[in-house]
């Protein structure tokens, strides 16, 4: 597979065309907002967490390349039902994977989903596009670290 | 230096041929030695222009053979770098046909030259408190951000002129001259605007707009940075009061810029960075100032990129400028019919006309998509929002990519282009 193919794989493919979870949400508990000055994308995660802190539903909106979207769009897929604990887990090997590191040998309970995320392993052969894939999840972050709470878009 | 092989000056009146000219550039052969079936097509001239081998040889024949510091010491190479430095000074002045050496400030860019006139024009008689300064919705983010800083500083009232908006003009996309010329009579003292729009290749009519603006009494500054490399510009005949561009864009070194000034106008601002150099007498109570060019020049400037602008200049004036402009009109003629046969194609508008710019979407695919799926078959385009985000915003999209020529393109490079952009379509499905 050449890089470009390995970058734009069948199932990046499909999540920026067909984005999962691209709505606003109005009862989400936690949201945040990420922007990219260099390029122009922008990505709002929207979560609601349940009283155990557990994530219930994840939503994003936002404009970008089909790297960010799709990115996006898997990652409100994966973090559903999952704790802060389990989703700093989850960014620490997705993040160490795009950059070209060695995954972090999450635990055996989050090994499918670090490997479903690694669908945009791709990525680490283009350092440029790197800030696409992580954009959403540094927004997810900030979201869960309260920044910005409380429902309505 | 090396004189330009003989198909390049021989020949001044016959049409650029792109695959001779670049062979001037040692980027192209490089590449393909590591690339052979898939030569590098640059088409980003618009963001930085590649270097042809005469000025890669200047900067590095004063590096190896008299590099010292300018204006200081009284050995050789110093005085040899320092004559150096005001040699390009008069190259730069011939260019663009400014009546002195001394109308020539080297600055490090056109967006230094700009941030110049914005920091110094409020202290200088020119403009005071709660004047007006107008600019346009074609303006590249340096032709931008330093009046707004400026307005807040020192409470100066920034106009913005808008584009034609109306897709049924045949202006769409192009500067509004009725709505420009009614800012205009509101009283105004100084029109900032772009010779041509980096983002899109809609090119100002700047000559008439000068002589409007001066009807009534305006001054005016012109971002030239993607003009001077692609036509002939002469300040004395734009009548133009500044006029600003860099280096890069010019097949010159990057860390150079030209301010060309009126000579009064000069004159009268105080400086902008202050220093060595553009001293006269300098006691702790007190310091007098050189008079303008030096006053604006503090510091040691980047020594070799103002070398390296001559070779530039003289590049340009080997190939010819008329020659340039005709070769870049024709590429974008073929680059405009070629692309309208995509599908899902959208050109953006650049009004009357359009320099050596083409700038586009493609159906839903990101420009950011379309930058890395290009370069996989070796063609360099920009993607994004070409820092001049308003400008995007009133045509309605958040990024284009941007296809801009030089010298070097031919007409397979934008085969090339559009085949690639044939098989982004095909991935997307």
């Amino acid at each position: 597979m050449t890089d470009l193919r390995e970058l734009y794989q069948d199932i990046i493919l499909d999540h920026a065309r067909h984005p999962r979870n691209f709505a606003a949400n109005a009862q989400a508990t936690h949201q945040a907002h990420g922007h990219n000055p260099l390029c122009g994308d922008t990505v709002t995660v929207y979560l609601k967490l349940d009283d155990q802190g557990r994530v219930t539903a994840a939503n994003f909106q936002g404009h970008g390349c089909a790297i960010s979207l799709a990115s996006a769009s898997l990652m409100t897929e994966t973090v559903l039902g999952k704790t802060g604990a389990q989703i700093d887990e989850l960014f620490a090997d997705f993040q160490a994977r795009v950059t070209g590191g060695k995954d972090t040998a999450p635990p055996p309970e989050l090994a499918d989903d670090a490997e479903r995320l690694a669908a945009l392993v791709g990525v680490k052969a283009y350092p440029s596009r790197v800030k696409c894939a992580v954009l959403p999840w540094h927004a997810l972050q900030s979201a869960l670290s309260g920044g910005e709470s409380g429902g309505g878009a | 230096m090396d004189h330009l092989p003989s198909p390049l000056a021989s020949d001044a009146k016959s049409p650029l041929d792109g695959a001779i000219l670049k062979k001037q550039f040692p980027i192209f052969a490089n590449d393909a030695a590591k690339n052979p079936t898939k030569p590098l097509v640059y088409l980003d001239s618009g963001a930085s222009t590649q270097k042809p081998a005469t000025v890669i040889a200047a900067i590095r024949d004063f590096y190896e053979n008299y590099y010292a510091n300018i204006h200081r010491g009284v050995y050789r190479f110093s005085q040899r770098a320092s004559d150096a430095v005001e040699q390009s000074r008069v190259a730069v002045q011939k260019l663009i046909n400014a009546p002195s050496a001394d109308n020539i400030v080297f600055t490090s860019g056109t967006t230094e030259g700009l941030n110049l006139l914005a920091a110094t024009l409020p202290y200088s008689p020119l403009l005071k408190k709660g004047d007006r300064v107008v600019i346009s919705e074609l303006e590249h983010h340096a032709n931008i951000v330093p009046w707004q800083m400026m307005r807040d500083r020192h409470r100066i009232d920034l106009a913005v002129a808008p584009i034609d908006r109306n897709p049924d003009s045949d202006n769409y996309g192009g500067i509004d001259r009725d709505a420009l010329a009614k800012l205009l009579q509101k009283p105004t003292r100084l029109l900032a605007i772009t010779h041509s729009a980096n983002a899109t290749g809609a090119s100002v009519p700047v000559a008439e707009i000068i002589a409007a603006a001066h009807r009534h009494g305006i001054l005016v500054a012109i971002d030239g940075a993607q003009a001077v490399a692609h036509q002939r510009v002469d300040v004395q005949a734009l009548d133009c009061d500044f006029y600003v561009f860099s280096g890069h864009k010019i097949y010159g070194p990057t860390g150079v810029g030209v301010l060309y000034g009126r000579g009064e106008y000069l004159a009268a601002l105080p400086p902008y960075q202050t220093g060595g150099d553009m001293i006269e007498v300098v006691s702790f109570e007190k310091t007098s100032f050189q008079p303008p060019p030096q006053r604006f020049e503090a510091g040691t400037p980047d020594i070799a990129a103002i070398i390296g602008i001559k070779a530039a200049i003289e590049f340009l004036q080997a190939v010819g400028l008329a020659r340039i402009a005709a070769h870049e009109h024709g590429l974008v003629a073929y680059a405009l019919a070629e692309l309208a046969a995509i599908p899902e194609i959208t050109i953006m508008p650049a009004g009357r006309k359009r320099d050596g710019v083409v700038s586009f979407t493609l159906g839903k695919i990101h420009p950011h998509d379309l930058g890395t799926i290009l370069d996989d078959d070796n063609i360099a385009i920009r993607a994004g929002h070409h820092c001049a985000q308003p400008l995007l915003r009133c045509l309605g999209v958040a990024a284009t990519a941007r296809a801009s020529f030089g010298v070097y393109n031919e007409f397979s490079d934008i085969d090339r282009l559009c085949a690639s952009l044939r098989r982004a379509q095909a991935m997307w499905g």
